[in-house]
């Protein structure tokens, strides 16, 4: 493997600098292409009151669950908590500030915080809970405004990366993942498969390395299925 | 009698026009993916980030990456792409997805939907719902007629948080089809056997 400085060993070090107040974006859809690796090296590390933007703040124990049962994420931003009793609970008990987003809303507003574009308008939410407070203007119909969401780390897992970070994700695990690495100051990348340069033809690069500041070989990966159906069942 | 769920499903998708596509929600939706014909060369859209849905894996062929907005395993078919959350509310958004169908806590005769929470018990979050009824080009909404504790679900005016105002195209209950036009519900069908006053609706607001 060609030397490079965006190469860590494993999770801990790779996290090395992430402190209590920080906020976080962590990928995956439901337990889909989570940063597993990542996420069990924050329930490691001690961190307090971060911020944590995902999808999902995990499910039933798994995932970011894990961090959310020992306290260590003070506001979650995040579009679903169905499925998710330990989250559900802590927010109607207040003991976490929790901003529900729309999901198109959620992925734009992070795509637009890696490319520079610092608000926009949008119909979804109008007439809504979540339209408060947001600035309405009327195009062909009425428009909220929504502003660009930033982080100080993501982490993020990807089937394949290369030394310079470019990233190849399996099936349907892309999701949020490549918006965020965008998004965040600091993104640190697990791969199944850490590949030599060249080894991911260049016009099969999901995302370019230029967004991913740091990388490691992950391990012992789980890959959760939430609900297996299968053909003749249900 | 009531329509089944399969019933249900097998109604929804005669509104369906060939190569269109549909976006399904959590729950009673899902069973469309399972009745919806092959000849009607119908995409369906996964906002999780997939176009071409088509039925369950086998056993040995499934896979961990391989799940719909319902975190449920499925397949693809040949055609089917895989993309980015923001690409796939793009399409949403941007008027790409022909049908969404999605299930409801309350519709009103005013075309608002609620479904996302009941204040003080219950919050799931909206997940893609408000882009969804937002963006797609006809929004179908089905669900039970009435509440578990037996309370009607087709109102005046929602009670709970809105999902989308002004939103809903079509309701679909195990009673009958709806369209709500502003003020009442149209009555477009009703499953055989069912009469007007098994609807258990406010009359002012049925025509």
């Amino acid at each position: 493997m060609k030397k490079s400085p965006k190469i860590y060993t494993d999770a801990k070090s790779a996290l090395f600098d992430i402190k209590s107040g920080d906020t976080l974006m962590s990928g995956g859809f439901g337990l889909c292409g989570i940063a597993e690796n990542c996420i069990d090296a924050l329930t490691e590390i001690n961190v307090k009151n971060l911020t944590v933007i995902s999808n999902n703040i995990g499910n039933s124990g798994r995932g970011l669950v894990k961090i959310l049962i020992q306290d260590k994420i003070s506001k979650a931003v995040c579009s679903y908590v169905g499925g998710n009793p330990d989250l559900e609970k802590r927010m109607l008990n207040k003991e976490i500030d929790v901003e529900l987003v729309p999901q198109g809303t959620f992925a734009e507003r992070i795509r637009a915080a890696g490319l520079g574009i610092r608000a926009f308008y949008t119909p979804t939410g109008y007439g809504t809970l979540i339209a408060e407070g947001k600035e309405v203007k009327t195009f062909d119909r009425p428009c909220i405004l929504e502003t660009a969401l930033h982080a100080d780390f993501a982490i993020i897992k990807a089937q394949k990366g290369d030394s310079y970070g470019n990233l190849w994700f399996k099936e349907a695990a892309r999701n949020f993942s490549p918006l965020m690495a965008m998004a965040a100051k600091t993104t640190i990348v697990e791969v199944e498969e850490l590949v030599e340069l060249g080894e991911i033809p260049a016009e099969d690069i999901h995302l370019p390395g230029i967004f991913v500041q740091r990388i490691f070989q992950g391990s012992n990966y789980k890959n959760d299925i939430e609900f297996l159906v299968t053909e003749g069942e249900k | 009698m009531a329509w089944t769920n399969i019933e249900m499903a097998d109604e929804v998708i005669k509104f369906f026009k060939p190569h269109t596509s549909v976006n399904l929600g959590i729950g009673m939706p899902t069973v469309i993916a399972e009745r919806l014909p092959q000849d009607l060369e119908i995409m369906i859209h996964s906002e999780n980030g997939l176009l071409g849905v088509s039925g369950r894996p086998t056993k040995e062929t499934v896979s961990s990456t391989l799940i719909n907005a319902g975190k449920e395993t499925v397949k693809i078919k040949k055609g089917a792409s895989f993309f980015d959350s923001s690409l796939s509310f793009g399409m949403i958004r941007g008027g790409h997805i022909d049908y969404c169908v999605l299930g409801g806590m309350e519709v009103d005769a005013q075309r608002n939907l609620a479904n996302w929470m009941i204040p003080g018990k219950k919050v799931t979050g909206m997940g893609g719902a408000m882009d969804l009824v937002n963006g797609s080009k006809q929004v179908i909404v089905m669900m039970s007629h009435a509440s578990k504790t037996g309370e009607a679900k087709l109102l005046f005016e929602c009670s709970l948080p809105l999902t989308g105002k002004n939103v809903v195209d079509l309701v679909i209950t195990e009673l009958g089809i709806f369209k709500p036009n502003g003020k009442a519900f149209e009555i477009i069908k009703l499953a055989p056997g069912v009469s007007r006053s098994d609807l258990n609706m406010n009359e002012t607001i049925l025509l």
